[in-house]
C-alpha cells in the first residue's frame, strides 16, 4: 500500500470556480445575499457542495446548534421565534433553518414557518432560511446540516433548526444539533405513549407548549415521570418546561435550560463526543453516496440486475456480489 | 400583502401543485420585510397580493428596495383589486405582470415558469 502524495490526496486543492470562491468569501464576511446564493447551491448543486463545505466546515464550530422538533402543530415555529427574540435581547445573533415537507406528488412545497417569525424579518441579526424536505426522510432536508454550518461559519452565535412535524422516528436532527428540544402539546393523548421509544428518547430539553390548554398538567406529569424513571446518575436528565409560545411564556426558562445543557456538555466532555459522533455519521453518509455513485458509474447496466432479481432469477445479495465484482470493488 | 389572504393562499397552493417551492409569509408585510425575505431565501420571484388600494406604494417601494439590494433580477409579480388603469404604472415601476381577479391558474403558472427560466438563464444559477 502506498500513501497518496498531497497532490493526489485532494483532487480539488484550490477552488476551481473563481465565482464560487468569491461567493464563499463574501458569505463568510457576512454578505447575506452571497450566503443565500450559497444555500441554494448547497440544496441543488451537488458539484458545488464539496467546494463550499471545505471552506465553511472548519469555521462552523462556534455556534450552539439547537434543534427544535415535535409533532405537527406543536408550535415549533412560534417557539423558534420566541427563542430567537430572547437570544437577540441577549445581544446574540441567530440563524434559523426551518424545514417543511415537500409534496410527494408535485415536488413543490408550501413553506409557512415564516408566518410565525414576522417580527424577525427586519432584524439584520437574524437570518432565516426556509427549506423543503425534498423527499428526504428523517425530518430534515438533505442540505439542512450544511446550511446550518454556513450560518455558523458566518458568525451566528446560535443556529436554530426547526424540523418538519415529526412522528416517532424522524430524529435526524439529533445528529445535527448540540441540544435538541422536543416540543409536545396536550391533546395528543395516547400518541405520547407510543412516542416513548424514538422521539422522546432524543430530547435534551422538553417543552410542553400550549401549556394553558386543558391536559397540559397531565402531559407535564407524564413526561416528568418518564424522564425521572430513566434518570441515570451523572447523566443529563432532560428538564421538562411549560411554555406558551404565542404569549412568550416560559421562553426564558427554556433558553436557560438550553444553556444548562450546553454547559453540561462542555464540562463533561460530551460536547466533543457528540460532534465526533455527528461527524462519523456525516462521513459515512457521504461515503455511502460516493461509493454508490462510483459503482453506478462503473456498472452502467445496474437496471439489468433489478430486472433479474425482480423476476426472482436470483436474490438481491447475489446481485450485489456480482455488481461489486463487475465494479472491481469486491474484497 | 395586506389583510386579505384568500387569493394569496390559493395562488400559493396552485404554485405548490405546479412544483414550485413557495414561501408563504403571512399578512401585512412591509416592502422591507418582503425584500429581506426574498434575499435570505434566494427567491426567484416575489408575488404580492394587494386588495387595499395601497398597491402603488407597496409595489413601488418593493421594486425600489429590490434594485437597491441587488435583487433586480428577481421576478416581481402580483395581483389583487387593482384598477386596470394602474397596471401600466406598476409595470413601469418594475412589476413584470399584474393578475386581476379571475386570472386563470394555468396562466399564472405558465407566466412564472417562463419568467423564472428566463432570469435563471441570464444569471447562470437559481
Amino acid at each position: 500500500m502506498t500513501y497518496p502524495t498531497p497532490e493526489t490526496r485532494d483532487p480539488r486543492p484550490e477552488t476551481r470556480d473563481p465565482r464560487l470562491f468569491d461567493l464563499i468569501q463574501q458569505a463568510l464576511a457576512g454578505d447575506a445575499r452571497a450566503a443565500a446564493r450559497l444555500m441554494t447551491l448547497l440544496e441543488s448543486d451537488p458539484a458545488a457542495v464539496p467546494e463550499i463545505m471545505r471552506q465553511v466546515y472548519p469555521r462552523a464550530g462556534g455556534a450552539h446548534v439547537i434543534g427544535v422538533t415535535g409533532p405537527p402543530g406543536a408550535g415549533k415555529s412560534s417557539l423558534v421565534d420566541t427563542l430567537a427574540a430572547s437570544l437577540r435581547v441577549q445581544g446574540r445573533t441567530v440563524g434559523i433553518v426551518a424545514v417543511d415537507p415537500s409534496s410527494p406528488f408535485s415536488g413543490g412545497a408550501l413553506l409557512g414557518d415564516r408566518i410565525r417569525m414576522q417580527e424577525r424579518f427586519a432584524d439584520s441579526g437574524v437570518f432565516i432560511r426556509s427549506m423543503a424536505s425534498r423527499g428526504q426522510p428523517g425530518g430534515l432536508a438533505k442540505a439542512s446540516q450544511n446550511v446550518a454550518a454556513l450560518l455558523a461559519a458566518m458568525g451566528k452565535d446560535a443556529v436554530l433548526i426547526e424540523t418538519v412535524g415529526v412522528g416517532q422516528e424522524e430524529i435526524d436532527v439529533v445528529r445535527v444539533a448540540d441540544t435538541t428540544i422536543v416540543v409536545l402539546v396536550p391533546g395528543l393523548g395516547d400518541a405520547v405513549q407510543t412516542m416513548k421509544a424514538g422521539l422522546l428518547e432524543v430530547a435534551d430539553v422538553f417543552a410542553i407548549n400550549k401549556a394553558d390548554r386543558e391536559g397540559a398538567e397531565r402531559l407535564f406529569k407524564d413526561v416528568h415521570l418518564m424522564v425521572h424513571m430513566g434518570a441515570v446518575e451523572g447523566q443529563w436528565s432532560p428538564p421538562v418546561l411549560k411554555t406558551v409560545a404565542t404569549e412568550d411564556q416560559g421562553t426564558g426558562e427554556l433558553l436557560a435550560a438550553v444553556e444548562d445543557h450546553r454547559r453540561f456538555l462542555r464540562e463533561t466532555g460530551q460536547y466533543a463526543e457528540r460532534r465526533r459522533r455527528a461527524a462519523e455519521t456525516e462521513i459515512q453518509g457521504i461515503l455511502r453516496e460516493r461509493l454508490l455513485a462510483s459503482v453506478t458509474h462503473r456498472v452502467p447496466a445496474l437496471g439489468r440486475y433489478a430486472d433479474e432479481v425482480g423476476q426472482r432469477q436470483y436474490d438481491p445479495y447475489t446481485a450485489v456480489d456480482r455488481i461489486l465484482r463487475e465494479a472491481q470493488l469486491d474484497g | 400583502m395586506d389583510g386579505h389572504d384568500r387569493g394569496a393562499k390559493v395562488v400559493a397552493r396552485l404554485l405548490r401543485d405546479a412544483g414550485f417551492e413557495v414561501i408563504y409569509t403571512g399578512l401585512y408585510q412591509t416592502p422591507e420585510a418582503i425584500v429581506a425575505t426574498a434575499l435570505q431565501e434566494d427567491a426567484d420571484a416575489i408575488g404580492i397580493s394587494v386588495l387595499s388600494a395601497a398597491h402603488r406604494h407597496l409595489f413601488g417601494e418593493t421594486a425600489r428596495l429590490m434594485r437597491e439590494q441587488g435583487l433586480g433580477d428577481v421576478v416581481l409579480f402580483g395581483g389583487g383589486i387593482i384598477p386596470p388603469s394602474d397596471i401600466r404604472l406598476l409595470e413601469q415601476m418594475g412589476v413584470e405582470r399584474v393578475f386581476l381577479p379571475g386570472a386563470s391558474g394555468p396562466d399564472i403558472v405558465a407566466f412564472l415558469e417562463e419568467a423564472v427560466a428566463r432570469t435563471r438563464r441570464s444569471d447562470g444559477q437559481a
